[in-house]
């Protein structure tokens, strides 16, 4: 039996007084201490988890109103600005970091009454594709513990697969919300560029950076995403939400639903069991009603070129602000300004993140910018021109989430372009800033297999209402 | 062909404020190249008559109104410091 009823559910619970917001942290903290082998947790905010939940309580006890997402524990990758513990990106750079803020997402949440009460591990920075690169520990995969759990976010997939609370907090630069949802067996959304206000979350690469829910359910992520989504003074990407609420969604039928299946996803590289899960997956939709048809992107086979172009372009910026000075891991050795920025860079930063900025620094150096930063933003166009295209023909595209199931601890950990690659089916929704999901399709081997799913920008609450009825069919 | 000699990397890595040991040049003199060899892919693609993409959202100027709001405490901004004097961010020499 689940540890933890539908989102919705445990809120009724929690405002008719059935069951205290205390008792819920009690127990998503019990969870969390019983599967701490896993290691997918780095910190929890008890103290302060214990304080919130009993004013919960109280204000359920007087008959005021709580929000909806009341005495909802939940888990935040540790790229959140979050009071209670410290704010670490899982690099050493930042250990020890007390966040003097809490992120827009968070405050966001706990305006709807959600109770953060643990930090998830990750990649440090999210620069990486199955926890392997967190400066502190690795994850394992709660299916099966001599596999990864995926990345950046495999703190978060694991502890909703392990249900150490209802849902948890990720974020997604080329597929870190999805693949490791893929890899663990649960829902992973990845919301239009700008939907989620990115302020408070440590960047990563600002022109991709989202923030989406990681749940057991579709209906679940929609809630979530609700409550978090729209405008925020204090990030000026962010966008105008939809009319309709998210959490109410649509249609429960896909009969007249049109499903472009990318062809380009199909090809070399993608496993053999998985494609045979996707396969199964693709004939139960049809059954269902769908129209479903291969569609052809061709400048997919591009977008893993262009992803790490503007990526670590992005990054060698945004990483720059580690100097040492006003935060951040530092050494008192240096004798002068230079040398201590130098060697608190060099000591605090991990090996990905060094790599990272420094592809990023040759890339938008003078004499290579229109070579290489200039071109992909140009193929970036490319690509964009043609998911508008394969969007005027279909309500959402499909194909498998990510090209194996979890991988084995190690098995690409001594080679970055053969771990880089394992994102190739993710990143080009990124680029082009539009909406996708990643649902557990089946098993293959006794590892879950994510189906994603991918709709124009700003269509999520249509993605999410056809994910809902999707996730139906493959139950 | 290789793309980046290990004096490149050295150069990269100056730029970018670290210091890296013999190993580790090597090693990211290596890695950077093959990353280098891969993304070249991009060369041979024709992106005659097109823009290039910076941001997706399509906003354009946004602004708000210039107001004051509460906000952490220079208390909360500074505790992170990792060296201070009189709460002023206290780092090494500058001029030699």
């Amino acid at each position: 039996m689940s540890t933890w009823k539908p989102i919705t559910q445990i809120v009724q619970d929690v405002q008719s007084g059935t069951v205290s917001a205390v008792s819920l942290v009690e127990k998503s903290l019990a969870e969390i201490e019983a599967k701490a082998d896993y290691r997918s947790i780095i910190a929890v905010t008890k103290e302060r988890a214990f304080e919130r939940a009993a004013q919960i309580d109280a204000q359920v006890a007087a008959g005021q109103s709580t929000g909806r997402l009341a005495g909802v524990p939940f888990i935040a990758k540790d790229n959140f600005l979050v009071f209670g513990a410290d704010t670490t990106a899982a690099s050493n750079i930042l250990k020890g970091f007390d966040a003097p803020y809490q992120s827009t997402a968070i405050e966001r949440l706990e305006a709807e009454g959600a109770i953060c009460v643990a930090k998830a591990n990750l990649d440090a920075f999210a620069h990486g594709s199955s926890t392997e690169n967190s400066d502190f520990m690795t994850t394992l995969n709660p299916h099966d513990k001599t596999r990864v759990p995926g990345g950046s976010s495999g703190g978060s997939a694991a502890a909703v697969a392990l249900e150490l609370a209802p849902f948890a907090l990720g974020t997604d630069t080329g597929g870190s919300i999805r693949q490791p949802a893929s890899f663990s067996g649960v829902v992973g959304y990845k919301p239009t560029y700008g939907l989620v206000s990115r302020s408070g979350v440590v960047a990563m690469a600002s022109s991709t950076d989202v923030i989406g829910p990681m749940t057991r359910t579709v209906e679940d992520a929609a809630l979530v995403l609700d409550c978090m989504a729209g405008k925020d003074i204090l990030d000026g990407t962010t966008i105008e939400r939809a009319a309709e609420a998210y959490s109410q969604l649509g249609q429960q039928d896909l009969t007249g639903v049109k499903i472009g299946v990318i062809k380009e996803y199909f090809g070399e590289g993608l496993d053999s069991e998985v494609k045979t899960v996707i396969d199964q997956a693709i004939e139960k939709i049809k059954h269902a009603g769908a129209t479903v048809e291969e569609v052809s992107l061709p400048s997919l086979k591009l977008a893993l070129a262009c992803y790490y172009i503007i990526v670590p372009a992005e990054i060698s910026s945004n990483l720059s602000r580690y100097d040492g000075q006003r935060y951040g891991y530092f050494t008192d050795d240096a004798d002068d300004l230079d040398h201590s920025y130098t060697q608190s860079r060099s000591i605090g930063f991990g090996d990905e993140a060094k790599r990272r900025i420094m592809i990023g620094t040759y890339v938008l150096s003078s004499g290579y910018y229109d070579a290489y930063y200039q071109k992909a933003q140009l193929v970036r166009t490319k690509l964009i021109n043609e998911f508008k295209d394969a969007f005027n023909k279909y309500d959402v595209l499909l194909g498998p989430t990510a090209p194996t199931t979890a991988f084995k601890l190690g098995e690409h950990s001594s080679d970055p372009l053969e771990m880089y690659l394992t994102d190739i089916m993710t990143v080009a929704v990124n680029l082009a800033g539009v909406p996708a999901i990643s649902l557990p399709a089946g098993l293959s081997d006794g590892l879950p297999v994510g189906v994603q799913l991918i709709a124009n920008q700003s269509n999520d609450h249509q993605l999410l209402s056809i994910a809902r009825s999707i996730e139906g069919v493959l139950v | 062909m290789a793309h980046l000699s290990r004096d490149d990397v050295l150069k990269l890595a100056r730029l970018s404020k670290l210091e890296l040991t013999e190993e580790q040049l090597e090693k990211y003199t290596k890695e950077i190249d093959a990353i280098v060899a891969y993304v070249e892919l991009l060369q041979a693609v024709d992106v005659s008559d097109l823009e290039p993409t910076n941001q997706v959202t399509g906003l354009v100027n946004v602004t708000r109104t210039d107001e004051v709001k509460e906000y952490a405490s220079q208390i909360e901004l500074l505790k992170n410091l990792p060296d201070s004097e009189n709460d002023q961010i206290k780092v090494k020499r500058m001029i030699g």
